[in-house]
């Protein structure tokens, strides 16, 4: 549907966009996903057609867009200001690309028609935004973080309303966001973008359990992170001895060297408090260094015999993680399935 | 001094704190601004009140009478001279800031859209001929015009004509281009101001919707900087219809204007009541003519959409 060659965008010697390349798909939830100035608002641009890439091609349904002027691309775009008209009332707003009004109602914006823009609410705002855009029926639609200025609650409803909305209408749409739970979420597929480079494309799953490098998995949530040395690696698979967990066999990661050392992860998550007399086939044990309570999880720091670092566990408040005194000593059970070998 | 007295004796119980509080800010406003408001009142309200006074009365050479009367009025509104001049002066008025405004818009635009990072060097740039003195302006303006000027010696070393054109100076034209010229910078000014406030994303919006250049221009862009263009209007509209210079060093006789008119009965003529009536009525019409404009440009943005 949408394909990225080889794009770069430069400002003089400084590129906000190197050398990307990937495919969305058609019908897909594509996320570009990454942190504040990685270069995803300029991809998206280009993909709009206000900006020119540097180098490279973009193609959409197969054609080159190269030289087509925005208003006449298949592609729509809800901007992250929403860019909603301010001379003009709601009605007159979403149906700016029409020559005929069609009807308001697939975003709940029934009643409003006639409201002056400047009087919405921000999550009225995002309404009008994307019934605009809808109503042009693109093959693409472009999200410029829309969700970004609404307030928590808002914006956790309006996650889960434009997943729904974008299986009613089964476009493509192309959202870009820095909010990694909300990528994961809502998208069928995720591309992470650090410096204008892209580091990983994939489903929210695998970027979240398999992530392809250091920087991926430190930017989805917590990791634990520890040096692994090779003892093996052969064909698709290498296998590791670390300081405290067992000898672990792990798909070999991507742009991995051979021999010496590996970076070696697991999730706090994937850590669990053996409580009494519980067992695991795999267990390590250590001391409670740090507490913090979040509600319904506990986050704890324990300091485990032969880790540089002590590490981070997130465990669930049933059977009282949230009371475990600090020095407290206690065993931890994993699954060797959860630890992932990645690229630095 | 009694506001500040009275802010700080306010009392602090409960409902009763508001009001004298309230009432003393609105004090030490007003103690703030009465130096300004007391230069406006002696300088603005008083002449006029002075002007609309002797408008009432009437004068029999030197003596002035002062019994009400709206003799005056009837002469100003009756006689053709007067008449014509007025709307002569409105008619210029009108083209001048038609002009400016056409003028000015493109070189606001180009500025603020694409002057880069030299916005404010090209906003410079445009001043320059301001630091001349006015009467300097106008003068080489009838260098340019005149008999044996630029624009004449121009054309007939072209070919184009014979002979040197007499139409070029001392003609409503003449004045017309001058003030154009004159009030260029006033008009692209506030034009620019409200260019810069437009929302770049909007106009990408509009693309995004399905316009092209032009369109985006005529449903974003123009309407949103109206401001801008209705300020410029009043900016070169208003002072040029009384206008006395221009009108007097290019004008010729074709060229007068109403305040030509106006100075005469308050000189020459010595006919102050007169020249106070046609100065009224002059502000009047000026007032209902910039209103009118304002609603008509505000009602035309409205349709474009
Ligand atoms: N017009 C521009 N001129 C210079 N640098 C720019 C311009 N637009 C964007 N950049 C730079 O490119 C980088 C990527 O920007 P952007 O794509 O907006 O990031 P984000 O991922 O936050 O959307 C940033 O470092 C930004 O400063
Ligand atoms: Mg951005």
């Amino acid at each position: 549907m949408i394909e990225i060659r080889s794009v770069t965008r430069s400002y003089g010697t400084f590129k906000a966009l190197d050398d990307a390349t990937l495919t969305i798909r058609e019908g897909e939830f594509f996320s570009l996903l990454g942190p504040s100035g990685c270069g995803k608002t300029t991809l998206l641009r280009m993909i709009a057609g206000f900006d020119d890439p540097t180098s490279g091609a973009i193609l959409v349904d197969g054609q080159p867009m190269d030289g087509i002027p925005a208003n006449r691309r298949p592609t729509n775009m809800v901007f992250q200001s929403y860019a909603i008209f301010p001379h003009l009332n709601v009605e007159q707003n979403v149906a700016y690309g029409l020559k005929r009004l069609r009807a308001l109602a697939q975003v709940s914006l029934v009643g409003l028609g006639k409201r002056g823009a400047t009087e919405l609410s921000g999550g009225q705002r995002q309404r009008v935004a994307l019934a605009r855009a809808l109503v042009m029926r693109p093959k693409v639609l472009l999200l410029d973080e829309p969700l970004s200025a609404l307030d928590k609650k808002l914006r956790e409803q309006m996650q889960v309303e434009l997943r729904r909305l974008q299986q009613a209408v089964g476009i493509t749409f192309v959202l870009v966001t820095h909010d990694q739970y909300e990528a994961l979420a809502l998208s069928d597929r995720i591309a992470v973008m650090f410096g204008g480079r892209i580091a990983q494309v994939a489903s929210p799953k695998e970027i979240y359990q398999r992530p392809a490098n250091r920087q991926v998995a430190d930017f989805l949530g917590g990791m634990n992170f520890m040096k692994g040395s090779v003892v093996e690696a052969n064909g698709a698979t290498i296998t590791l001895d670390t300081p405290g967990f067992c000898r672990v066999r792990t798909d070999r990661p991507a742009g991995f060297s051979g021999n010496g050392h590996a970076t070696l992860g697991i999730r706090p998550e994937r850590l669990r408090v053996l409580w009494d007399d519980a067992r695991a086939s795999h267990e390590i044990s250590g001391k409670v260094v740090e507490r913090h309570y979040f509600g319904e999880i506990t986050h704890l720091v324990v300091d485990v015999p032969g880790f540089e670092k002590p590490l981070s566990v997130t465990e669930t408040n049933d059977f009282g993680a949230d009371d475990l005194p600090i020095g407290a000593a206690i065993r931890l059970g994993y699954d060797p399935d959860a630890l992932v070998a990645m690229a630095d | 001094m009694t506001a500040v007295a009275e802010a700080s004796a306010s009392p602090r119980s409960g409902r009763g704190h508001r009001r004298p509080l309230l009432q003393s800010e609105r004090a030490q406003g007003l103690a703030l601004i009465s130096p300004t408001l007391l230069y406006a009142l002696v300088l603005l309200v008083a002449p006029i009140a002075v002007v609309i006074t002797y408008s009432f009365w009437s004068q029999d050479y030197l003596t002035v009478d002062r019994t009400f009367t709206l003799d005056q009025y009837r002469i100003a509104l009756t006689e053709p001279i007067y008449r014509d001049l007025l709307l002569r002066s409105l008619w210029v008025s009108l083209l001048v800031s038609f002009f400016t405004v056409s003028l000015a818009y493109p070189i606001a635009y180009y500025i603020s859209f694409h002057g880069g990072r030299h916005k404010s060097l090209w906003l410079f740039l445009i001043t320059i001929p301001f630091w001349t003195s006015y009467l300097l302006r106008v003068m080489s303006w009838k260098v340019i015009l005149g008999y044996n000027g630029v624009l004449n010696s121009g054309l007939m070393g072209l070919g184009i004509i014979d002979e040197p054109s007499t139409a070029l100076l001392y003609n409503t034209s003449a004045v017309v281009i001058t003030l154009t010229h004159a009030w260029a910078a006033f008009a692209i000014l506030p034009i620019f101001v409200s260019l810069e406030k437009v929302d770049r994303t909007l106009v990408e919006a509009a693309k995004d919707l399905g316009d092209g250049p032009i369109r985006s221009f005529l449903r974003v862009t123009l309407p949103l900087s109206l401001p801008g263009v209705i300020s410029a209007i009043l900016i070169v509209m208003i002072p040029t219809v009384g206008d006395y210079v221009t009108p007097k060093l290019v004008g010729g006789k074709d060229g007068v204007m109403i305040a030509t008119a106006i100075e005469t009965q308050f000189k020459r003529g010595a006919n102050w009541p007169l020249g106070a009536a046609l100065s009224v009525i002059t502000m009047i019409v000026v007032t209902l003519m910039a209103a009118s404009i304002v609603l008509i440009i505000r009602q035309a943005g409205r349709r474009i959409r």
